[in-house]
């Protein structure tokens, strides 16, 4: 067992682990927190596939932006343990059933298909480089660049839009 | 590293995103749950980018280049979505002064 293949089983327990105790903790701080773990987890498993712009990318916008956003509305809006609404029992058991089947149907379909062969290779390649992406973006991707700049800013209309008192 | 691993490291990450929309009531955990498929998602394109690069790369050494231009693009959206989804519900606590999502089954009246 080298090291990539320990850090890749680390990596992998840190985001499960993490994506559930996310799931299960009571104080949203705290679920936020969790969520930041998985995301640098993450985040680690790109830098391992020698993605390492996504995993910048991912770090500053995600960990770094998205959740500080969240972090920010859950401070706004003074959210704790006691004011944390809880659905009853059976509801939860019924959504805990409905996940752990989709998850078993899921792992029974792929278990049986050949991909023995089909390797995720790791510690080759320049692929993930922002020279390469930058390339590829810019010539092939042009218009779809250019329309997300202008969801961008059809966000931020709707946001003021919505944010707005009556 | 073989891709089962990651096709199974990413299916369960889907499937507690999806157990977590379905049993909690707090509408940003719900959001956030939302967030973590996402991810999931992305995780799993990225693999199978290195994928296609070890299938394909002797011969075209720009192979896979594609699905990380599209985690891009996803990663783009989802935060619009974001500040968008907060605002929505920045305005429902404003109104109601709550964020369990069940108060709003009064919408179906």
């Amino acid at each position: 067992m080298n090291i990539t293949q320990v850090l890749f089983w680390f990596l992998s327990i840190a985001a499960i682990l993490g994506a559930i105790l996310m799931v299960i903790s009571k104080n949203p701080v705290h679920s936020v927190l969790w969520l930041i773990v998985v995301f640098m987890a993450i985040s680690g498993h790109y830098i391992l596939l020698d993605a390492q712009f996504l995993a910048i990318v991912n770090l500053i916008v995600y960990a770094g932006a998205i959740m500080v956003l969240f972090l920010f509305v859950v401070m706004l809006m003074n959210l704790n343990t006691e004011t944390e609404p809880q659905k009853n029992r059976w509801l939860k058991i019924a959504g805990v059933i409905t996940g752990g089947s989709l998850l078993l149907v899921l792992v029974a379909a792929l278990k049986r298909a050949d991909l023995k062969n089909q390797l995720a290779e790791m510690n080759k390649g320049d692929i993930g480089l922002i020279h390469n992406l930058g390339i590829s973006l810019f010539h092939d991707y042009v218009i779809p660049f250019e329309i997300s700049s202008v969801l961008f800013l059809s966000a931020m209309v709707g946001v003021v839009v919505i944010g707005k008192k009556d | 590293m073989p891709i089962n691993y990651y096709i199974f490291l990413s299916v369960a990450l889907f499937c507690v995103g999806v157990a977590g929309v379905l049993t909690r009531r707090n509408a940003i955990i719900i959001f956030m749950c939302v967030e973590l498929m996402l991810n999931s998602v992305n995780l799993l394109l990225v693999a199978f980018s290195k994928m296609q690069w070890h299938a394909l790369g002797r011969g075209n050494p720009e192979a896979g280049i594609n699905a990380q231009i599209f985690v891009f693009f996803i990663m783009v959206v989802a935060a619009a979505e974001v500040s968008v989804g907060l605002a929505i519900i920045v305005m429902m606590y404003r109104n109601t002064h709550s964020i369990d999502v069940n108060f709003l089954n009064r919408l179906k009246h």
